[in-house]
């Protein structure tokens, strides 16, 4: 080890992204967002403290929120090229086009079937 | 004559000008990346299709309704404790898989060997977990266009709707849920697969021969991925 202090010092910066204490603080922060979850639909919807309308875009906005912890710091998006990130995230907005294309071809469903 | 270069024939340094790789991520890598993002597509289609027939549907199986028992435990009663048992598995295992990766950087051999035995533990448990939720299903009826027996069905649904409604929706959902969940679980079988044959080449040495250990950050770049997918699984089939 002590023979290549460049080599090493080198790469601690290059993977400053991930020590071991962001793993696990990652992993609490995705613990808690689990958790909060689990009290939404185990004791606030059935308490009626508050309706699924309500509840549901809570869940989303949470879910997502897991899924920036998890493509940033687990797969590492957040430290690479501004040009890698962009190639990936770019594509993924055309899925909410296919969101909203389908939403309103539903609606149109439920009107048929009236 | 003058020898300065004019403005437009400098050598260009910038990222893009050609020469280097502009993401400098190893190619492999980029590659992992590309097929997961197409990965995303095939499963954000599937769970769009779910979320546009459940949404113009005119009753749904309620999810707190047909996920509470805890197989071979708890009969009735206990909504999402098993799903977050399987949930808390998932995300355990990507911990443990981006601890692998991490000693990997390191280089330290036995680590990223530990960490990866662990990350397969995992995924074998929670492949375990979704046999007995399926065969839970099964036992109750649910199979691709098959639904329970009509007095059991009533149980599932909130409210009183007609019993057409409820063999309609009850179809959808068994077929969407067996596919959507059987789709992610042939993803987490293949991870697991491949996790074991990259644990082999650890072992061998492989990777510290070659001096590094790029193959381990690529498979865990998909094990995450399976791990992201199961999180929007999760919240559009277990609560919303």
């Amino acid at each position: 080890m002590s023979s290549h202090p460049a080599h090493t010092e080198d790469h601690a910066e290059e993977h400053e992204g991930m020590t071991k204490k962001r793993i696990w603080n990652v992993f609490y922060i995705l613990l808690a967002i689990t958790a909060v979850e689990f009290f939404i639909a185990l004791y606030l919807v059935p308490h009626q403290v508050m309706t699924y309308h309500v509840a549901n875009p809570i869940y989303i906005v949470l879910t997502l929120l897991k899924a920036f912890f998890i493509v940033g710091y687990f797969m590492h998006l957040k430290f690479e090229k501004a040009g890698l990130i962009i190639a990936i995230i770019v594509p993924v907005l055309f899925i909410i086009g296919l969101i909203l294309v389908l939403t309103n071809e539903s609606h149109h469903w439920i009107d048929l079937r009236l | 004559m003058s020898t300065a270069v004019s403005q437009i024939d400098e050598v260009k340094t910038t990222p893009w000008a050609g020469g280097t790789s502009p993401f400098s991520v190893e190619y492999g890598k980029i590659m992992m990346w590309f097929f997961l993002l197409s990965d995303a597509f095939t499963f954000s289609s599937l769970l769009i299709a779910y979320g546009a027939l459940r949404f113009s549907s005119a009753a749904w199986p309620a999810p707190d309704l047909i996920f509470q028992s805890v197989p071979g435990l708890i009969e009735h009663g206990a909504p999402l404790v098993f799903v977050g048992l399987m949930t808390f598995i998932l995300i355990m295992s990507s911990v443990t898989m981006v601890l692998a990766v991490e000693a990997g950087h390191r280089g330290a051999k036995k680590e990223v060997v530990w960490w990866m035995i662990g990350t397969i533990i995992g995924g074998f448990m929670f492949l375990g977990c979704q046999a007995l939720e399926w065969s839970h299903l099964h036992s109750e009826g649910f199979w691709w266009g098959s639904i329970p027996r009509m007095e059991e069905l009533k149980t599932l649904f909130h409210g009183n709707p007609s019993d057409q409604t409820m063999i309609t929706y009850g179809h959808q959902f068994a077929n969407l849920f067996f596919t959507i969940t059987g789709f992610h679980g042939f993803h987490v079988f293949s991870g697991v697969v491949i996790n074991i044959i990259i644990t082999i080449n650890v072992l061998k040495g492989t990777y510290e021969k070659r001096g590094s250990y790029l193959m381990v950050e690529k498979i865990g770049l998909y094990w995450h991925f399976v791990d992201l997918v199961w999180v929007f699984v999760f919240t559009f089939f277990y609560l919303v």
